[in-house]
């Protein structure tokens, strides 16, 4: 099955809201082996003037990887996910993500450029709180491989 | 905290070495939800054509960063944050070893300031990240807000 070109230009809106909770901020430091102590100690997040608990800078990945989901399990998109390979990644943070953040993500597939039988997907999620303030925009490129590839 | 007005392109930050093994691989999988069979399933893995189990190329993003968030003082002054993945990191397990406290593939950062913008304050770091002389990430660059 091949991708279908007519992806681009799609958004998904947002789903169930993601709630940033503390110990997922700790355990997703300790999994990147983060060491600052904002991302595990209150007060030091404070002396930093953050409300909570910080994330660290790429812990957006979590809610842009369930926006990508989607489209993954679209029936439409003809994308097959034992053939995905993340090609790039960039995070553009609009304030820092804190515990307490309840994010919801819009996501928009940019581009989709044939690649030999496969193909190269652009997506790009819109993250904000649920009261609609703008926390982060993640840019993803997934090179889906074709067949022979 | 860093002066921005004695930064000067070219400048290096530092260096780090991370060092990534399968007990790693498994909480990152968890911590992240990225649960794709490739970063710890070595059957999976060489049926799809890759030499072995593979590390998140966001696992090495995310700790990558550390060396600028260290720098900063505050990984909440990471404003903007960018990579190519290009080449994957291998994470063996050899035989006789035990996965939780292998010693792991050394992935090696270092960083120098890329560009500085005086108007915004912003100083550019270009990531330097490579395993066993081979980059792994491309055009890894992190914005800092000064």
């Amino acid at each position: 099955m091949s991708i279908n070109p007519e992806l681009a230009g799609r958004i998904y809106p947002a789903q169930d809201p993601y709630m940033v909770g503390r110990e997922k901020i700790r355990e997703f430091a300790a999994a990147v082996k983060a060491t600052h102590r904002a991302h595990y100690d209150l007060d030091a997040a404070a002396e930093l003037g953050h409300r909570d608990l910080l994330a660290p800078p790429t812990f957006a990945i979590i809610v842009a990887q369930q926006a990508d989901a989607q489209l993954i399990a679209d029936p439409a998109s003809g994308i097959d996910f034992s053939r995905v390979v993340h090609a790039d990644q960039r995070f553009t943070h609009h304030r820092p993500i804190v515990a307490g953040d309840e994010l919801v993500a819009e996501l928009h597939v940019d581009t989709v450029r044939p690649m030999g039988g496969g193909a190269m997907i652009t997506t790009r999620s819109e993250i904000s709180t649920v009261a609609g303030e703008l926390v982060a925009t993640t840019v993803s490129s997934l090179l889906v491989r074709g067949e022979d590839q | 905290m860093i002066d921005f007005d004695t930064l000067e392109k070219g400048q290096p930050i530092g260096t780090a070495t991370i060092r990534v093994n399968r007990a790693d691989l498994v909480r990152y999988a968890g911590a992240s939800g990225d649960f794709n069979p490739i970063h710890w399933n070595e059957r999976f893995a060489t049926e799809v054509g890759l030499p072995g189990v593979i590390a998140h190329g966001m696992f090495t993003m995310g700790s990558a960063v550390q060396l600028v968030s260290d720098w900063a003082g505050n990984p909440g002054a990471v404003i903007d944050y960018q990579t190519r993945f290009t080449k994957p990191v291998p994470v063996a397990d050899p035989a006789g070893s035990n996965p939780s406290d292998f010693e792991g593939t050394a992935i090696e950062i270092s960083g120098t300031i890329g560009a500085l913008d005086a108007e915004a304050r912003t100083a550019r770091v270009d990531l330097t990240v490579s395993v066993e002389g081979t980059k792994v990430l491309v055009k890894a660059q992190a914005v800092v807000q000064l």
